[in-house]
């Protein structure tokens, strides 16, 4: 388990308990917070799960696979610290993660 | 117009084997899909990419399914509208009145949506003033490239679209290719020419840079991009190009009344009918509880729906099930003489 901070467009904020496995994607399509497409279901084949990393945390995540920067190339207003949320899985070494999700996906 | 029993919008492998299943139970059918090619997905996003969960195939790519799909549906001789996007919908009397963006207008008992996540669009630029010139300086794709003879043009991506064109259009035009990073997602071979190129002087390439935003009146004069350190470069261009790929919209199905949640439609299970009589839908598009998005789930869907929309292109008859193994009928359909 982890809690995961999602940082909405209208300046919400979310910060959700997500069980270890789920992705950070799923986590946002299960509690309904929006700004979260994931047109393709977590297959790394769209860029509408883009999220913005927190600085800090960039370095703790996964690397990228060679698809996911790809993929990035596609999404809207693409940053240093954008990551595809479908790709980041859910474990206690991300509890405290917090991510911004973008004013729109495409 | 064209009168048929259904019309299937979408032709991904869903709505493709839903034609298939309309066939073998003796409905007619025809197809409209917004992309050029038939194939959805499959071939939009991954035709090279391996598949390995259909069931019978243990691996195929996007691009083999297709074609083994369209080779199924052969013997029903289905007609394609492609580029088209169904816009408009009318009830008359018993059968729907359907229009298209293109024109093409279609009399049909039952609709099958298989629309996928919704039809493809091109990805815009984030910039906002790139609405203001869009359609006359600014194009996210290319109908006649005389426009851009001896004139300066900026590309924004770093797929095979954006490299394939700056490589083109440098042998007439002066091209700037602007990408976000140093790596590209298009050919490798692409990628060596357009390297080849910057060093020859015969296109600029600046990597690590974004739009940050276009001056102009009428037409765009120039284009100022921002590096990941945030300089600012100002460059003289006539024409901006983006290639960003394609999003998936949902459109017009939006207007028609149906129970949408978060880009799905909802159906019942028994026959993928939305709330809506007469009006299908299968395939990733479609929610139930329990959904799942995979292209085997869609193939059940659609076997299922082909025969939700018999009662409305055949009133009067009674459908009865038949193995296409036993059933004359359902070979005589498929062309297979013995």
């Amino acid at each position: 388990m982890a809690k995961i901070t999602y940082h909405t467009h209208d300046k919400k904020t979310h910060t959700i308990d997500i069980q270890n496995g789920l992705t950070v994607m799923e986590g946002a399509i299960q509690n309904d917070i929006p700004g979260i497409d994931a047109d393709c279901g977590g297959g790394m084949s769209c860029a509408t799960c883009h999220v913005y990393v927190k600085e800090e945390w960039l370095d703790k995540l996964p690397t990228k696979e060679d698809g996911e920067e790809d993929m990035l190339d596609m999404a809207f207003e693409p940053k240093k610290n954008s990551r595809l949320s479908c790709q980041l899985i859910v474990s206690d070494e991300l509890d405290g993660l917090e991510v911004n999700i973008p004013s729109k996906q495409g | 117009m064209n009168k048929t029993d259904v019309l299937i919008i979408g032709a991904g492998p869903t709505g493709l084997f839903c034609a298939h299943q309309l066939g073998i139970i003796g409905l007619s059918c025809e197809i409209v899909d917004n992309l050029d090619k038939v194939g959805g997905q499959c071939i939009e996003l991954y035709p090279d990419k391996p598949i390995y969960d259909i069931p019978a195939v243990p691996e195929c790519t996007g691009e083999e399914l297709t074609n083994n799909l369209l080779k199924q549906i052969q013997p029903f001789n289905i007609k394609f509208h492609l580029n088209e996007r169904v816009e408009k919908l009318k009830k008359n009397q018993n059968r729907w009145h359907v229009k298209t963006s293109g024109g093409v207008e279609f009399d049909v008992a039952a609709i099958v949506i298989a629309g996928g996540v919704g039809s493809f669009e091109p990805r815009k630029f984030a910039v906002k003033e790139c609405e203001k010139f869009e359609g006359n300086s600014l194009f996210y794709s290319i109908k006649n490239k005389s426009i851009f003879k001896n004139k300066t043009i900026s590309i924004f991506g770093g797929g095979d679209s954006a490299l394939d064109w700056a490589v083109e259009l440098s042998n007439t035009s002066k091209v700037n290719l602007i990408h976000r990073r140093d790596g590209f997602s298009g050919a490798e071979a692409s990628v060596q020419k357009v390297k080849e190129l910057n060093e020859q002087g015969k296109l600029n390439l600046f990597t690590k840079y974004q739009l940050d935003s276009i001056i102009g009146e009428k037409n765009i004069e120039i284009v100022k991009i921002k590096h990941d350190e945030g300089e600012i470069k100002e460059i003289k261009s006539d024409y901006v190009l983006g290639f960003f790929g394609l999003i998936m919209q949902l459109g017009p199905i939006l207007d028609w009344g149906l129970n949408i949640n978060k880009k799905n439609v909802g159906v019942n299970t028994e026959n993928f009918e939305t709330n809506v009589k007469g009006i299908f839908a299968i395939g990733d598009i479609c929610s139930y509880p329990g959904k799942l998005k995979l292209i085997l789930s869609g193939f059940h869907e659609g076997a299922l729906a082909a025969r939700g929309c018999f009662k409305y292109a055949k009133p009067n008859e009674k459908l009865r099930f038949e193995f296409t193994t036993t059933s004359k009928t359902a070979q005589e359909r498929l062309g297979i003489k013995k």
